[in-house]
């Protein structure tokens, strides 16, 4: 089930739609800020509300790398694999982050804490090799700086 | 010299409020636009030579007057900004979004007047989320001080702005695959003709520019094109933002006059290469622009002239090539980044990006086989204009082709001793 404040901003949204499903990436985008992810159940209100299908609404969700259709960690880390940061030394900070929490791309921390997730360039590559943890962007990252960056994240 | 585009820029970056942005002269076009025919503010734009800074360098005036005009236009016409900037190596829209909302607000309000169009959407990355709260907090302050919604400043004009934040994927960046995103469909591009400016968004005339682009629009208003033509070095007008990031000593972007040339980005901008690195090549304008390399130090930074030495001005945002970087894992990361990014929707470059990556994998790895450049140079042709749907194949193979060309010694390196020269330094 949808939150009352998930309906509202979607309600908001469709307000000044110009179609039902013109709305259906913010739509998501809601539900993602609320949940973390978009579960098979909200894929399934949401599409009723924009009267779709929920596979209609999941054929657009899947085209979008940023709609998460599995549950994530606390925090999101997100590292930039293009090619600034490819050359600014990428291949090592990826390393010592992958050793740090013990996970591979794609994975969360046994916690729920982190989820480490590869990302196209993050427009800051005069700050190379660069992350962002949730909304916040980090660079350059080194292994040193790693370690009070984490700390800010429970 | 002067910097339009950056002179609100603070060096924290904090951006003006719109009463501080007023004093600096902020909102002066809207005025000066709205008492005007909308025809004439398209006859500035397209007087002042301005050339879209979205990486294909099309005339923006020219783009504006294939828009249907008068009572006759389907309506709602729509103006959008593109602000999806995921082009690899490219940071100046960012700079611009968060360092000065209000001047890109401004130019959308004029832009969108000149074509008469009532609605306009800024397109905006998702990983930018900074430059979306603060682009919020900007179009709301617009808002109440009637430089957006109902009857702008007292005149019979009225304009209505959005933010669309996107959920990620390159290929959106693309015009037409940005419309159906703005959809709420997949973000496949369509086919052209029909062009956007006639049949757009939910089929009405729309009008997609770069937010820098959009950005040099107040000031061409209030100065003049001839102005504008002479802030140039060039034949192409204007300001520019400028990009260096790799192995350089101050990675940075700075506004220049169009026309600097790459040995003047590189070695004063940029203060040179770092100590103990050497310079073997440039990509001059984000991941889908040929090489350059250093017999092309002198060539300027515009359009023409880029195009001339074989390459494209693309974002004017370059990434080096040092020599303790190998080439051929350069090129491996640009074209992994594409054929992750392919939308998939035809097969040359669904199924040839892939196959590219794997060749220069293996190649890297030292698994390279005789004949497999062999096989890159073909599909550098398969991939190339004209036999994709969009241009984002053509892109991706422009620095693997180059590359062939200038480092060719270095992929018969790879092959022939089965190892990379680079992983052993
Ligand atoms: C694959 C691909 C990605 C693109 N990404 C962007 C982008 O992120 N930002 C942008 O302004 N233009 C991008 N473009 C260019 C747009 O299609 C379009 O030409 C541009 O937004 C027009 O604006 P302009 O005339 O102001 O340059 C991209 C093109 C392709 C083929
Ligand atoms: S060239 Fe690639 S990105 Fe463009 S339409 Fe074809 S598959 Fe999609
Ligand atoms: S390449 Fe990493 S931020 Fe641009």
């Amino acid at each position: 089930m949808l939150s009352d404040k998930e309906l509202q901003d979607i309600n908001a949204e469709l307000a000044h739609a110009a179609t039902k499903a013109s709305a259906s990436v913010d739509a998501l985008n809601i539900v993602q800020r609320h949940q973390g992810w978009v579960s098979d159940e909200a894929m399934k209100d949401v599409a009723s509300m924009l009267d779709m299908t929920a596979d209609e609404l999941d054929a657009v969700a899947t085209f979008y790398s940023f709609i998460f259709r599995r549950p994530v960690g606390r925090h999101v880390i997100l590292v930039c694999d293009s090619i600034s940061c490819y050359v600014m030394g990428y291949n090592p900070l990826l390393d010592n982050i992958k050793n740090r929490l013990g996970i591979a791309f794609g994975e969360t921390t046994e916690d729920k804490r982190f989820t480490l997730l590869p990302i196209s360039c993050l427009g800051a590559c005069d700050r190379a090799p660069a992350i962002m943890v949730d909304e916040d962007l980090y660079g350059p990252v080194t292994a040193e700086t790693m370690d009070g960056i984490l700390e800010k994240y429970k | 010299m002067e910097q339009p585009l950056t002179k609100n820029i603070r060096p924290d970056q904090e951006p003006l409020s719109v009463k501080d942005y007023e004093k600096a002269g902020g909102y002066q076009s809207v005025r000066k636009a709205l008492a005007m025919p909308p025809q004439d503010v398209q006859n500035i734009v397209k007087a002042s030579n301005l050339r879209g800074r979205g990486g294909a360098g099309f005339s923006t005036g020219m783009k504006w007057s294939f828009v249907p005009m008068g009572t006759d236009a389907r309506r709602p016409k729509y103006f959008v900004v593109n602000a999806d900037e995921m082009e690899p190596g490219t940071f100046k829209d960012r700079l611009l979004l968060e360092g000065d909302p209000h001047q890109l607000i401004e130019g959308v309000i004029v832009s969108a007047y000149a074509i008469e169009a009532e609605q306009a959407f800024i397109f905006i990355r998702w990983a930018y989320k900074l430059a979306t709260k603060r682009l919020e907090q900007a179009i709301k302050e617009a808002y109440a001080n009637n430089y957006l919604g109902k009857n702008i400043l007292g005149t019979t004009y009225s304009l209505d702005l959005r933010i669309h934040g996107s959920a990620g994927r390159y290929i959106c960046g693309e015009e037409t695959a940005l419309l159906n995103a703005l959809e709420g469909k997949r973000a496949t591009p369509r086919a052209k003709p029909p062009f956007p400016q006639v049949s757009g968004l939910f089929g009405k005339p729309t009008i997609v520019n770069n937010a820098e682009t959009v950005a040099n629009i107040p000031h061409i208003l209030n100065n003049g094109p001839d102005w504008f033509k002479d802030l140039s070095r060039s034949n192409d007008a204007g300001t520019k933002l400028y990009g260096v990031s790799g192995r350089v000593k101050k990675p940075a972007i700075w506004e220049l006059p169009m026309g600097v040339t790459v040995r003047e980005l590189i070695e004063e901008h940029a203060g040179g290469m770092q100590d103990g690195y050497a310079f073997r090549g440039v990509i001059p304008g984000g991941a889908s622009t040929d090489f350059l390399t250093p017999d092309h130090l002198d060539v300027k930074m515009d359009y023409d002239s880029v195009a001339k030495a074989g390459s494209r001005l693309g974002t004017g945002t370059m990434i080096v090539l040092d020599d303790k970087t190998c080439p051929i894992g350069f090129v491996h990361n640009l074209i992994k980044f594409f054929a992750r990014e392919s939308c998939g929707w035809c097969t040359p470059c669904r199924d040839g990006l892939p196959w590219l990556e794997k060749i220069l994998r293996s190649i890297e790895e030292g698994a390279g086989q005789p004949g497999d450049i062999e096989i890159l140079e073909q599909h550098c042709k398969l991939l190339g204009p004209g036999n994709t749907f969009c241009a984002l194949a053509p892109g991706a193979v422009e620095p693997l082709q180059s590359a062939i060309k200038y480092f060719r010694e270095d992929f018969e390196r790879h092959i022939k001793e089965k190892r990379c020269p680079w992983k052993i330094l």
